[in-house]
């Protein structure tokens, strides 16, 4: 069976659905945030993939760049919310933080 | 066929590296096999003939996000003794509801006719910086503004007296020099 769009799907999917269970089931926030990257990844393989072999045009790969722009953007802020947790509580497990404030 | 080949290798390349990622008690491994997973991707993208989405995937992605990631690792490392084993019921909603998520796509992805054709590859970088200039100009403005107020938030956030005595001390002028020596020696 020749590679076509479906095979680019599912890897996508299997990526996606990954990422879904880091972010359910990892408790260290970094790991949470490795899953959501894994997620935005699986994303960025449909926009491609469906710009390729569907649409015939440019624009998906324009949107899976500004899908890791605004990753980055997410990784930078959600890494420095860590860093502020870990400075604040010492932990960086997510279910150990459930306070507001100290 | 050989591009097959080179497809099932980058497949391989992209999703076993990702279920240790998800699966590693070890950020740090975590950490590393998501290096492997974003080379995974980048390869695919060029496989795709995206040679511009790949290039930028790798400055981006492995250059930038996961060297900030494995940087936060490492600053907050938590001692690893022998955490106490957790129970493996924890587990099983996040499996059940990822598995089920998986079924769901797969089935789609099965089961519709999605009307494919390879459209031959051509360099498309040119091309994409005429979108930017034209027809994703408003876009364009807008994820550079994301990216100043993702820096200046990052930068709020982990500036070294943002909660704590010196809030409280001289609440009208946070920003004294003295504050800069601590964060530079920090």
């Amino acid at each position: 069976m020749t590679v076509g769009l479906a095979h680019f799907l599912t890897v996508s999917a299997v990526l996606f659905s990954l990422g879904l269970f880091a972010v359910m089931a990892r408790r260290n926030a970094i790991g949470i945030l490795m899953g959501v990257e894994l997620m935005l990844n699986a994303a960025n393989i449909n926009f491609v993939a469906f710009s390729r072999y569907v649409q015939h045009s440019i624009d998906g790969q324009i949107m899976a760049a500004f899908v890791i722009v605004l990753a980055a953007a997410e990784a930078a802020v959600a890494l420095a919310i860590v860093l502020a947790m870990f400075r604040n509580f010492g932990t960086v497990l997510a279910d150990s933080v459930q306070g507001l404030k100290r | 066929m050989i591009s097959d080949l080179v497809f099932y290798a980058l497949a391989g390349l992209t999703v076993i590296p990702a279920i240790w990622v998800v699966l590693s008690r070890n950020i740090v491994h975590a950490g590393f096999a998501l290096l492997f997973t974003l080379l995974g991707v980048a390869g695919l993208f060029a496989y795709l003939g995206a040679d511009f989405i790949a290039v930028t995937q790798l400055m981006v992605y492995v250059g930038g996000v996961l060297v900030l990631v494995l940087f936060t690792v490492m600053m907050t490392r938590v001692p690893q003794g022998n955490r106490p084993m957790r129970g493996v019921d924890r587990y099983v909603p996040p499996t059940l509801f990822g598995l089920a998520v998986f079924v769901l796509l797969y089935r789609t992805i099965t089961g519709t006719d999605w009307n494919a054709s390879i459209t031959p590859a051509s360099a498309t970088t040119a091309e994409i910086g005429t979108y930017l200039m034209t027809k994703y100009i408003f876009p364009f403005e807008y994820v550079s503004l994301v990216l100043l107020a993702a820096m200046i938030g990052a930068a709020i956030l982990i500036r070294e007296s943002r909660f704590g005595q010196n809030d409280a001390d001289d609440p009208e002028d946070p920003e004294v020099p003295e504050d800069n020596g601590q964060e530079v020696q920090s």
